[in-house]
């Protein structure tokens, strides 16, 4: 498993000085070391967590503190970290790029095999893997939610990533395309970082980050983390049908 | 959505298919050209008989020769139209065969050349000018999400419009146009988070 570690890594935006004028903490520093197989990131809308799950392959820079991917900094060796780290969206619409399944694939792979052919068999070899075979050369647009989904994960681990972060990636998606997406995640041989709403998912993993208000307030064990989790929310949201 | 596109890569063995890219986009601008400047009904349905021939001899489906004379038939009968007034029904004939006949070729073209070997050919031939700071592969990246981008954009600016109408708002400009700019700059954002997380800002 690869060895992410934030050191003090925190997101403040607007700002000219850290605690200036007009300033908002999107992430408050944060330090912790993850090397489990599966991690997962709980909390609630705009609490920080998609953040979070930004810093670990650079698609946001820390602006205090450091984020390191096996040594490699996000900021500086970004592109090594990038392809060390693939990043999987809530919305796999805005992921697909490309106007037929295997061609979305082959972009994927176009950074590592110069060869237009095996550029070719190694995404037709893939899409099989994804259970896609059949749409190779239907337009992305046409695919279901589900599938669009597990076509977005395939033009992610073409290239063999060493860490999937998938930021609520069944958000979109109905029970049974869930499963089908999460049963797969599960079963990657990469290391997992899952943000998630879905404590069911979360449940699975090995370590549970909760954050919340821009900053990790658990961290651990993962039913204790969904417990906790539970607990503040329940604290501070009355339940439907409670009245009042 | 997907009825929208142009003509999607259809895999196959033909002679089309096994030409270089650079022939073909060669070969389609020459057509074009010459379709454009020779000025006759008669040779503009020759023309209509050859894109014909080539779409039969690249064997595209007929859904996408349905689709791609469908989409240029609304806009070759307002300009046919606008011909037969101001020159007469041999200008608009005219106009409407060659309209008919470049989006044809066109159709041939993509369906029997993937995206990625169009990607591969722009880069091909952009590298040149790499030492005056052209990166190729950004450029053949940005033809791409430019082409891949329609479906999505009109997509957006159904859903828009279906909202507005479902506040009551359907004919307000305002109600559909604000929103359709924010998604689009939103979908445009997205797109290149999702770009930059595959690391193909990288590519050069």
């Amino acid at each position: 498993m690869a060895r992410i570690e934030l050191d003090g890594a925190g997101v403040v935006v607007g700002l000219s000085t850290a605690t200036g004028p007009g300033s908002r903490t999107i992430l408050a520093p944060t330090s912790a070391t993850l090397t489990e197989a599966r991690i997962g990131i709980v909390g609630a809308n705009g609490s920080g967590k998609s953040t979070l799950a930004r810093l670990l392959n650079g698609l946001v820079e820390p602006t205090t503190g450091t984020v390191r991917v096996d040594g490699l900094d996000v900021g500086r060796d970004a592109a090594a970290v990038r392809r060390r780290v693939g990043f999987c969206f809530t919305d796999p619409s805005a992921q697909l790029v490309m106007p037929t399944c295997v061609e979305d694939v082959e972009l994927s792979l176009r950074r590592h095999e110069r060869s237009a052919r095996r550029r070719r068999e190694r995404a037709l070899e893939v899409l099989a893997e994804f259970g896609l075979a059949d749409h190779a050369h239907d337009s992305v647009h046409s695919l279901s939610g589900g599938q669009k989904q597990m076509l977005a994960l395939a033009g992610v681990l073409a290239v063999q990533p060493s860490v999937l972060v998938a930021d609520e990636p069944t958000t979109l998606l109905d029970l049974a395309n869930t499963r089908r997406v999460a049963d797969r995640l599960f079963a990657l041989d990469q290391q997992l970082v899952l943000v998630t709403h879905d404590l069911d998912l979360a449940r699975r993993c090995d370590r549970v980050l909760v954050v919340a208000e821009s900053r990790v307030v658990f961290d651990g064990e993962p039913g204790a983390a969904v417990d906790h989790y539970v607990r503040s929310v329940g604290d501070d949201v009355p339940s439907i049908g409670s009245g009042g | 959505m997907s009825d929208l596109l142009l003509g999607a890569h259809q895999p196959g063995d033909t002679l089309l298919h096994r030409l270089p890219v650079g022939a073909k986009v060669l070969g389609l601008a020459v057509f074009s050209l010459v379709v454009v400047l020779i000025r006759s009904p008669w040779a503009a349905a020759g023309f209509l008989l050859v894109a014909l021939a080539l779409t039969a001899l690249a064997r595209v489906r007929l859904r996408a020769v349905a689709r791609a004379t469908r989409a240029v038939l609304l806009i070759a009968a307002f300009a046919g139209g606008l011909q037969w007034w101001w020159y007469g029904p041999g200008k608009a004939i005219e106009t409407l065969l060659d309209l008919i006949t470049l989006s044809l070729a066109a159709v041939v073209l993509t369906s029997t050349t993937s995206v990625n070997a169009m990607l591969d050919a722009v880069v091909r031939w952009l590298r040149p000018l790499r030492p005056i700071g052209i990166r190729p592969e950004r450029v053949a990246l940005a033809l791409s999400l430019a082409i891949g981008a329609l479906p999505a954009t009109l997509s957006i600016a159904r859903e828009t419009r279906d909202a507005a109408r479902a506040r009551g708002l359907g004919r307000s400009p305002r109600a559909y146009l604000s929103p359709f700019v924010i998604r689009m700059v939103a979908r445009s954002l997205e797109t290149g988070d999702a770009l930059h997380a595959r690391g193909l800002g990288d590519l050069d």
